[in-house]
């Protein structure tokens, strides 16, 4: 801990102190957080990371937090599970689900990056937090709040999925709803973060935020027996999320936790808004906004932040990126769900049609170890497959009226 | 007259105000007029080329000029401007 350096400007290299800054005042570039790589690597090891928290937090040395007040202390240590059904579905000898459907305290891989963002607010003496989010961001934030006795303010746009709307309003926060799209929630986000004294996760303080999505690499590498998969398949909504997973897994070949990086990274949108796969398969380096329209809400954003880092890690990488239109992305959900009974968001719908994609155009081939990153649970976005998934069969409560309903094979289940 | 929302980066240019007023009949033209009111303010919003840089938004009555004509994109009497920077998080360091 204690580790953090600076910020850096990722495009004029300018250096500014670690506080609640995330723009180079010069050139507009992001800020990132600068770290003393040589002095973690004396410091952490395989076995201590093990012997660390059940959470993001073992692996605190590399991220840009002081310490030791951790905030959100049960994030991350999700499990990475082994998708045999998957697999031999899709023709894949070796797939893994990192599933962040489950993770704590509100089912989406924001808590990892929450748990960062709080802690380092609190560190740099804020007492109200807040978000532009398109759900799940906000849930997360709302939840932890509520646990660490600080103000809230979440600012969600105006077409959100209820539940996601109910889980910010059950811990009682601030709750803003812009009528508009995430892009323009965003922007007035942007000025509006101008203005107060508070700590926007991912405006102000997203130079640390981000940083938490790269405990998805971490863990993975880790549970993988401390190797990096040969494919990940990540989805896109800024782009931040890839981007930092393939920092994370090279930041730990540079502070000697494994020996190589042999990933290629891969991309996933949904057609209805795809500004970066789109830009990845015409060749371009910089992607066009695009006004949202699909059912991955998770995912819908038209003016990327992070769209031109996401398009240079996955070059980098040698990966690819694809999208899949708003049916497949139900399909997808169905398909995980009734091969490996987990109940994934509409962005992990846009991952595992992605992953399909790529494994039918041979992208990814049969011995290649293969992780999908799953990041929001299926309770969220119910509406995207409520009318895609049968109904009970009703019936009397009597033995007869079930023997009659199960010899004419309706036995439950809906459609199948 | 246009009205310009000026973000915090840019504050110490505009004498610490986050709101100017313009008079200009294209974003381009915007950039030339506040430049003179404000010196160092083009260096800022627009790389060695002229072109904008990649990571300055600028949105005309909301909308983002990219969806709109561009730097081309003309400006009229009572129109609002944003200039607001993209929120990127980053990418892989190189130790």
């Amino acid at each position: 801990m204690a580790t953090m350096k600076a910020l850096v400007c990722r495009e004029c290299g300018k250096e500014y102190p670690t506080k609640a800054i995330h723009v180079c005042e010069m050139c507009f570039g992001p800020l990132e957080v600068k770290y003393s790589y040589e002095e973690i690597k004396k410091n952490i090891s395989r076995k201590k990371i093990q012997d660390g928290p059940h959470s993001i937090w073992r692996y605190a040395d590399l991220l840009p937090v002081e310490g030791p007040n951790f905030l959100g202390p049960h994030a991350g240590m999700t499990p990475l599970v082994r998708a045999k059904n998957l697999g031999a579905h899709l023709g894949l000898d070796e797939l893994y689900i990192k599933n962040d459907t489950v993770n704590h305290p509100t089912l989406s891989f924001k808590d990892r990056v929450v748990a960062v963002a709080i802690t380092r607010a609190r560190e740099l003496g804020f007492e109200t937090i807040a978000c532009a989010s398109t759900g799940n961001l906000a849930n997360s934030v709302a939840a932890h709040a509520a646990a660490a006795g600080m103000r809230c303010y979440v600012f969600i746009p105006g077409d959100l999925e209820a539940a996601k709307v109910l889980g910010n309003l059950i811990y009682k926060p601030n709750v803003i709803e812009i009528e508009g799209n995430y892009d323009d929630v965003n922007r007035l986000c942007s000025e509006i973060a101008g203005e107060h004294g508070w700590a926007f996760v991912n405006i102000n303080i997203r130079p640390y935020y981000a940083e938490g999505s790269k405990t998805l690499a971490f863990e993975t590498v880790e549970q993988l027996g401390w190797r990096t998969p040969d494919q990940a398949v990540i989805p896109m909504a800024s782009g931040s999320l890839l981007t930092k997973i393939w920092k994370g897994l090279h930041e730990m070949k540079y502070v000697g936790l494994i020996d190589e990086v042999r990933t290629k990274i891969n991309g996933a949108q949904a057609e209805g808004c795809s500004p970066i796969s789109t830009a990845f398969k015409a060749g371009r380096d910089f992607f066009k906004p695009v006004k949202p329209k699909t059912i991955a809400k998770s995912l819908a954003i038209g003016n990327p932040a992070d769209g031109y880092y996401a398009l240079k890690a996955t070059a980098e990488s040698k990966g690819s990126m694809d999208m899949v239109s708003d049916d497949e992305v139900v399909e997808g959900i169905k398909l995980l769900a009734q091969t490996e009974g987990i109940f994934a968001e509409t962005a992990g719908g846009v991952t595992i049609g992605v992953l399909q994609k790529l494994v039918k155009n041979g992208t990814i081939k049969k011995g290649d170890l293969t992780v999908a990153y799953i990041t929001g649970n299926g309770l969220k976005t119910q509406e995207a497959v409520i009318d895609a998934v049968g109904r009970p069969v009703r019936i009397q409560p009597s033995l007869v009226a079930f023997e009659k309903t199960f010899k004419m094979g309706k036995n439950g289940g809906g459609d199948s | 007259m246009i009205k310009v929302r000026i973000p915090t980066p840019l504050r110490p240019l505009t004498k610490g105000q986050g709101e100017v007023e313009t008079k200009a009949e294209s974003v381009l033209d915007m950039i030339e007029a506040l430049n003179t009111a404000h010196p160092g303010i083009k260096d800022r919003l627009c790389d060695d080329t002229g072109e904008l840089r990649r990571f300055v938004n600028i949105y005309v009555n909301e909308e983002d000029i990219r969806f709109l004509k561009g730097k081309e994109t003309s400006l009229k009497d009572g129109d609002e401007v944003s200039i607001v920077p993209a929120i990127a998080g980053g990418t892989p360091c190189r130790a």
